[in-house]
């Protein structure tokens, strides 16, 4: 359900005048919710940074997530994360 | 390992059964006209994060605990309770570095890095598992957008667990 209530929170946000960007672990939920902004990554609930202790990934998440806010695609953007190489 | 996988899957299997909160057409869009390197960021997360001296989410309340906590810039992450627990994820990862669940070390890096131009001065954690979630579109979401848009923030950052 998490997923759910970031979209719900993200988009009382971004009605505010806030640009916003998330991370989702479910796509499906995310397709309805429709936040304007979401990254959806391959891992398991309760790992959206990937992995602990791995801040080289974390950061290459970040920087994909960051990246879809100056993405001129119309909304809602929904974009899956790949691993740079 | 693997049963945790085999529950994700179950996890996910229930959830395309749930009533989910369905919106059509585009979401409001509101663009971003700085460069990130002058944006003051600001992250939530869902992962039910409290400081020990804040009270604890209430998992009683039938629909799940609407309600958030602030969460100053300064904190030292490590200290952070992690108050969502349920059996859809495994929260040890979470455990060993918050950082999986609440980035606030690696934005801090950004910052210093000159990549953001700042963080806002708090952030915000809401409770996970929330199958009712009126209270949190009608009243605490939106109460958060205000303190944020108050805070003069740019960017919004938000990760689920």
């Amino acid at each position: 359900m998490c997923n759910q209530s970031v979209g719900l929170i993200q988009r009382a946000v971004e009605e505010r005048g806030i640009s916003t960007v998330s991370i989702t672990l479910d796509e499906s939920i995310t397709k309805r919710v429709k936040p304007s902004r979401a990254l959806s990554v391959p891992y398991r609930f309760g790992y959206p940074l990937g992995e602990p202790d791995n801040p080289e990934l974390q950061h290459a998440i970040i920087a994909a997530a960051l990246a879809l806010l100056t993405d001129e695609t119309p909304l809602p953007i929904l974009r899956a994360f790949v691993l740079p190489r | 390992m693997a049963s945790m996988f085999k529950l994700d899957n179950l996890y996910r299997f229930f959830m395309k059964a749930y009533p989910i909160k369905s919106y059509r057409g585009r979401p409001l869009n509101t663009p971003l006209h700085k460069a990130l390197n002058q944006c003051r960021v600001a992250l939530i997360t869902t992962a039910g994060l409290y400081l020990r001296e804040q009270q604890p989410y209430n998992d009683r309340i039938i629909g799940g605990d609407c309600s958030y906590r602030e969460i100053p810039n300064t904190i030292e992450t490590q200290t952070l309770a992690l108050g969502h627990r349920s059996k859809a994820f495994d929260a040890s990862g979470a455990e060993d570095d918050i950082n999986l669940v609440f980035p606030l070390d690696r934005f801090r890096e950004l910052e210093n890095a000159g990549k953001i131009g700042s963080l806002n001065d708090r952030h915000f954690s809401f409770m996970g598992s929330i199958t009712k979630p009126k209270p949190l579109i009608e009243k605490t979401a939106p109460e958060v957008g205000d303190m944020l848009k108050d805070d003069d923030i740019d960017v919004a950052f938000l990760t689920p667990v």
